[in-house]
């Protein structure tokens, strides 16, 4: 067991482009969830559309990669709006199962052979990532105390960072706007704030768009940091596993994706490693009668699940979480 | 000789012919090619250390089919390259081997292709292209059938009937899943996002049962996947009563909030896919027997016994369970909890116990489903997950929380998404009936035999 390198190359994924997209998916999902308590379980379809957006302008229309942004930003808020006006006026449960659904549709329809000429079906698309690659300013690999990036990585984290911060700036002043405590009181009592003359439907619609947003340029970060986008980058258990990220940071709470992400990622790559070397080389620690190394890369989602129902049951409120915050429930 | 890959030839009746004289009632694996008396045969398999990959093209106007030669036909691996191509001989066959070792070709799908160019004139091939998945080191076969040219080949009312009768199989497995789903829904609340894992559990029960050594028999028949499946309805319960008594009791108990709850049931979903992976693998399975029986043709309609069978038994135990819940007093307590749980508790029931029932009967209706749909359809670790937004739209459709609603709404999503493949391409199937779902919350939140009440 090789300790070190566990611990280089965990920590190389804790702050890798990876963690960066389920950070900024987590960010969009603090919105809905943690400060409106919308129960959006289709981020992964807000990626996928934005993603889809952004490169479609590259490769369907041979335009410049960067007029795919404001695309992405438009088709976001479209698929915000269509969500939204059915659902928002539902409980909560009966959100999660239509967020959920539109973000199967999505995908399938995405993903569809009949739509390969556009889309690439199930192998996605390629051949866009050169106007970002020539901004790159890094060569040769980079970084600090054994912990190594490419130079294409860490270009893709610098800028993955930089979005991160400026992002936890919105949120944080938006939240501390008077805008920002309707929508904590609409997550706290509906009703009571019905009764002050607020239009409760018009905050949660304002806050599933700017939530959406947040998902958008995770959605983005993924075309850049995999320099090719599919289906497979966006099926449902991306969003479970961005709700995770964000109920180990804490809801509620701006810095809670960000703390979310890293350890999230640190743990589920040290896990992931971990049991690979325990199965892998001539003398394995675990016999391959217990286990073999294809299970072995199993045990970190098994571990991944159990996880996140141990912190829902005993933690809810995550590590930085207040308590207080979080008595969402379906009303 | 493989059956697997034939599963989908015998729903389009291609390969039905040629099996029809060997395939005993129970037989599974059977030796194809020597004891074949049609002329238009399979090919051999080939005695060599690759796969290979073996076909035949049948025109199968002519009784018995007759053979189609010179064909061309190409197969193409994962990423779409041309690997091997082949022309049909005298005999309808073709032999495709496979570039690399059996094990570099494992778990991987291949698509056949037909060159629709190189068909005899006035001929109009039924499928153009297959994918085979490699999955055990045995060569795989496929069978092109070949019909006239021209439209109405098979009439539109026919493939109506045809995908009315699947569409039927599958509502009525759905209804069985849907069912739990929507009772522990109305008696806790809870949005079970874990349910199709209890779907899943019951398909690999089954599979456990038949994978034991030796084969059970009762009066001289083989009955292993038969066992399997009653295992798997009496330990799908037993599991029901575990997921609720380990964990859903305890934090009712704490008082947990429904949202938690649902995302308990999240990560519960994810634990046990890993873990059904874990012990089962990754690839699609199939139960040792039914697997390739050959159907009955009814006029141009093709159902085979197992799927009249699989309905019945679907349709006797929706009948059981709701005649339970309609008429017994235990079924009364269970509605009345499901209506308002706090009311009944005031009036007398012991909500806690009508919920530990509905758990238990829930999940062995679950699991006896998942047995059922791999009996039909195969299984692998996550034909439950893949269920459970269909789950969901039947019962939101029907109404969350009702009996009635569950069924109603599972048959309308069953036969939705079976029929809309007359008008869009088969990819298109869950989607419809998600936009189904999607529509209906628009105009009737309540669902259609919901009661109307504030849900927002």
């Amino acid at each position: 067991m090789d300790f070190g390198n566990l611990l280089s190359l965990s920590l190389e994924q804790a702050l890798g482009p990876t963690a960066i997209i389920y950070c900024l998916a987590a960010i969009g999902l603090n919105v809905h969830f943690g400060y409106a308590g919308l129960l959006n379980f289709g981020q992964a379809g807000f990626m996928m559309v934005a993603g889809y957006s952004f490169v479609s302008v590259a490769t369907i229309w041979d335009l410049n990669l960067w007029l795919g942004i404001p695309l992405a930003v438009v088709m976001t808020v479209l698929l915000a709006l269509l969500l939204g006006v059915p659902t928002l006026r539902l409980r909560a449960d009966y959100l999660a199962i239509v967020t959920i659904a539109a973000a199967e549709v999505i995908r399938q329809t995405i993903s569809a052979a009949s739509f390969s000429e556009y889309f690439g079906g199930q192998d996605g698309v390629t051949g866009f990532i050169g106007p970002f690659r020539e901004l790159n300013p890094y060569s040769g690999s980079i970084g600090f105390a054994g912990v190594n990036w490419s130079g294409y990585d860490f270009w893709v984290m610098t800028v993955g960072w930089v979005l991160v911060a400026v992002c936890c700036l919105i949120v944080w002043l938006l939240m501390r706007s008077p805008w920002g405590r309707v929508l904590k009181s609409i997550r706290e009592d509906e009703d009571a704030v019905r009764s002050l003359g607020k239009n409760v439907y018009a905050f949660k619609m304002q806050a599933l768009v700017i939530g959406g947003l947040f998902g958008a340029l995770a959605g983005c970060m993924t075309a850049l940091r995999s320099a090719s986008i599919g289906p497979s980058f966006f099926a449902t258990d991306v969003t479970f596993f961005a709700y995770t990220v964000l109920l180990i940071g804490g809801a509620a709470r701006v810095f809670g994706p960000v703390v979310g992400a890293v350890i999230f990622w640190f743990l589920i790559s040290a896990l992931g490693i971990f049991f690979s070397q325990a199965t892998g080389g001539a003398d394995p620690l675990i016999p391959d009668s217990i286990m073999t190394p294809t299970q072995a890369s199993l045990m970190r989602f098994i571990f991944l699940g159990l996880g996140l129902m141990l912190l829902m049951i005993y933690r809810p409120q995550g590590i930085f979480g207040d308590r207080r915050e979080l008595a969402i429930d379906v009303r | 000789m493989p059956t697997r890959a034939l599963r989908r030839g015998v729903a389009l009746g291609a390969l039905v012919l040629a099996l029809m004289a060997i395939l005993g009632p129970a037989a599974s694996a059977a030796p194809t090619s020597e004891t074949t008396t049609d002329e238009c045969a399979l090919a051999k398999p080939t005695d060599d250390d690759v796969i290979s990959i073996l076909g035949r093209i049948c025109d199968r106007r002519e009784s018995p089919q007759a053979p189609v030669e010179g064909v061309t036909v190409t197969v193409e691996d994962p990423a779409g390259e041309v690997i091997g191509e082949a022309t049909s001989g005298p005999d309808g066959t073709f032999v495709i081997d496979l570039p690399g070792t059996a094990v570099e070709n494992l778990g991987k799908k291949f698509t056949v292709k037909l060159d629709e160019s190189t068909l005899p004139e006035d001929t109009k091939p039924e499928v153009l292209q297959r994918t085979v998945a490699v999955n055990l080191d045995t060569d795989q076969s496929v069978t092109f059938p070949i019909g006239a040219a021209g439209p109405g080949a098979t009439g539109f009312f026919t493939e109506a009937l045809q995908l009315t009768i699947g569409g039927i199989v599958f509502s009525v497995l759905l209804a069985m899943a849907a069912l739990g789903l929507s009772m522990i829904f109305g008696t806790t609340g809870l949005t079970n996002f874990a349910h199709g894992e209890l779907v899943t559990f019951g398909a690999l029960v089954a599979f456990a049962v038949d994978r034991l050594p030796g084969a059970i028999e009762i009066g001289g028949a083989n009955v292993t996947v038969v066992v399997g499946v009653f295992a798997a309805f009496f330990v799908s319960a037993l599991f029901g009563w575990v997921n609720n008594a380990a964990l859903w009791r305890p934090l009712r108990r704490r008082g947990s909030g429904l949202v938690a709850m649902m995302i308990v049931s999240i990560g519960l979903s994810i634990l046990l896919r890993n873990v059904y992976q874990y012990f089962a693998g990754a690839q699609s399975q199939n139960y040792s027997q039914y697997s390739a029986v050959q159907p009955w043709e009814i006029g141009q309609i093709l159902v085979t016994p197992k799927e009249v069978m699989v309905t019945v038994i679907g349709i006797a135990v929706l009948v059981g369970t709701t005649s339970l819940l309609q008429f017994t007093r235990l079924g009364k307590a269970t509605r009345a909890v499901a209506d308002n749980p706090g009311l009944a508790s005031a009036t007398g029931i012991n909500v806690e116990r009508v919920i530990g029932l509905v758990w238990i009967g829930g999940a062995a209706l679950a699991g006896l489903a998942g047995a059922l749909l791999g009996l039909t359809q195969g299984f692998d670790y996550q034909i439950g997950f893949k269920l459970l937004l269909l789950m969901f739209a039947a019962v939101v459709l029907g109404g969350l929380g009702t009996i009635w609603g569950a069924i109603l709404g599972a048959f309308v999503i069953g036969l939705f998404v079976e029929l809309s493949t007359l008008l869009v391409p088969a990819e298109f199937k869950f989607v419809g009936a998600l936009l189904v779902l999607i529509v209906v919350l628009l105009i009737r939140p309540q669902g259609l035999l919901g009661r109307a009440q504030r849900i927002g």
